[in-house]
């Protein structure tokens, strides 16, 4: 039985060899991402960011628990986590951390938590992720929780994956402020302060309310009065997020968060915009694909000295970088109507 | 493999609450160039290689003080084996007399490391160990 196999039938381990396959972006991995793809597109993908120490990790912890025991009576379901830290810049190694606060979650075989490095490539964070999630998903997680350290774009990449994004901060710090800065509010679909325990709670709170009402000004207004709003889709704007606190230590206001989860997960499927994200996810997937591919394989079939040549006139300003493009695109066409200097 | 892809569990099992060698060694893996994946004070066994399983780890690294190594380490390498693992290279570091080292070897642990091992030691035998796997 192959890895691929293995996995669909439950394989644990099978399924940690094969993460790393595909984190390693190994022919293997691609291979066996290809076959997976058609059980994928069930998981609903949940991202955690914010500041390093928000407690983000003791929120994911909760958070995976409440969602293995419901207290509303709901069924239980598998929850896969996949815990981002970043690589060191210096040497390449990475120390992931994540699970000390995770620890509550060992020995029930229907959660699966997965560290992993961002490994530094910027924009490769967010397709590893991707590729990583697809897995789990056709391994039979229905949850993905999937944390990140708060730190600008890759956040803002991984948010576009995920369905949910519910960013943390906490009381103090002003990290609010850096938060806000990374335009990282924008992103949120749920917001929570943690932390709540610690004095500052109100202030924190305070400010991230009057962030979302700069944010989304429909908040207060419902309805009808909604006005001019007509270049917005009116599902996008029926979504307010809500603010809640939380002891990620304690457990306290968890059940609350993910209520809010499971309400963001139905407002998606039932005003379409699930199918909508995932309209736009898949198309720019593929259209970045076509363009790595074809700019891949088109550059190999370019002749070397031509490049070069081309270059050099470049390099000393007889040519713009655009007619330098153009030339060897123009070079290249001429060569696919006339084969025979092609190699 | 590269460097950069060998992936290390650090694991604290027992009951001491000291983590600071573990986490010193971790520190100097990160620096090496490796992922380290660190799961923090009181592991059990079963924990431990929960975590290796699902991080798909190539090397476990146990830090014990407690003197508690004669039970841990033959239960982790036992749970290793029985889920697979076998190929994964176990190291142990802390305070180990040397008349328990034989035993600890024979039960295939590759390294073990006292008090006052360099770094830099463990590091090499690390890329050694994961690039090079004994003959089984
Ligand atoms: N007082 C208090 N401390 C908390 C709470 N939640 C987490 N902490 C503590 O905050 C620290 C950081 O928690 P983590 O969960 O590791 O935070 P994180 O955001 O995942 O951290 P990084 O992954 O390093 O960015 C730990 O010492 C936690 O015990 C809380 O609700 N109240
Ligand atoms: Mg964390």
């Amino acid at each position: 039985m192959g890895l691929v196999e293995q996995v669909l039938a439950g394989d644990r381990l099978a399924l940690a060899r094969l993460l790393t396959q595909i984190e390693n972006d190994t022919p293997e991995g691609r291979e066996a991402l290809d076959r997976l793809f058609a059980f994928t597109g069930r998981a609903h993908l949940v991202g955690v960011t914010g500041s390093p120490g928000t407690g983000k990790s003791s929120l994911v912890n909760q958070l995976a628990r409440a969602f293995r025991q419901p207290e509303d009576g709901s069924d239980p379901v598998r929850v896969a986590i996949l815990a981002v830290d970043p690589s060191s810049p210096f040497s390449g190694g990475a120390l992931l951390g994540d699970r000390v606060r995770m620890r509550d979650l060992s020995g029930d075989p229907d959660v699966f938590i997965r560290s992993m490095a961002s490994r530094g490539a910027l924009g490769g964070l967010a397709r590893a992720t991707a590729a990583l999630s697809q897995a789990l998903d056709a391994a039979g997680y229905p949850l993905i929780l999937i944390e990140t350290v708060g730190a600008g774009q890759s956040e803002v990449d991984i948010a576009r994956l995920a369905h949910t994004t519910i960013v943390v901060e906490s009381p103090g710090m002003g990290d609010d402020i850096q938060a806000i800065k990374a335009g990282i509010l924008e992103i949120a679909d749920i917001l929570v302060v943690n932390k709540a325990d610690r004095p500052g709670v109100e202030n924190t709170e305070r400010a991230l309310r009057a962030m979302l009402d700069l944010g989304h000004p429909a908040a207060h207004k419902h309805g009808p009065s909604l006005g001019a709003g007509e270049a917005e889709p009116a599902a996008e704007q029926g979504w307010v997020p809500p603010v809640l606190r939380a002891v990620s230590t304690r457990g306290e206001g968890v059940a609350e968060i993910a209520a809010a989860i499971r309400r963001h997960g139905e407002y998606l499927r039932s005003s379409g915009l699930w199918q909508q994200r995932e309209k736009l996810r898949l198309e720019s997937e593929l259209d970045a694909l076509l363009r790595d591919l074809l700019a891949r394989r088109w550059r190999a079939g370019l002749d070397e000295d031509l490049y070069r040549q081309t270059f050099d006139g470049l390099l000393q300003r007889q040519i713009s970088p655009l007619q330098a493009a153009e030339t060897l695109l123009r070079q290249a066409e001429r060569e696919t109507s006339n084969p025979t200097r092609a190699s | 493999m590269t460097e950069q892809n060998i992936r290390v569990l650090i694991a604290k099992p027992g009951l001491d609450g000291h983590d600071r060698g573990a986490k010193v060694i971790a520190r100097a893996l990160r620096d090496a160039g490796m992922e380290v994946i660190y799961t923090g004070l009181r592991q059990t066994p079963e924990m431990i290689a929960e975590a290796a399983l699902q991080e798909d780890v190539d090397a476990v690294g146990l830090s014990i003080l407690s003197g508690a190594h004669m039970s841990l380490v033959p239960r982790v390498m036992e749970l290793l084996r029985a889920q697979g693992q076998e190929d994964v290279c176990v190291f142990v570091g802390g305070i180990i007399p040397e008349r328990d080292i034989p035993a600890l070897k024979e039960l295939g642990v590759r390294a073990v490391y006292g008090p006052g091992t360099s770094t830099a030691q463990v590091v090499e035998d690390l890329k050694q160990a994961v690039f090079c796997p004994p003959a089984a």
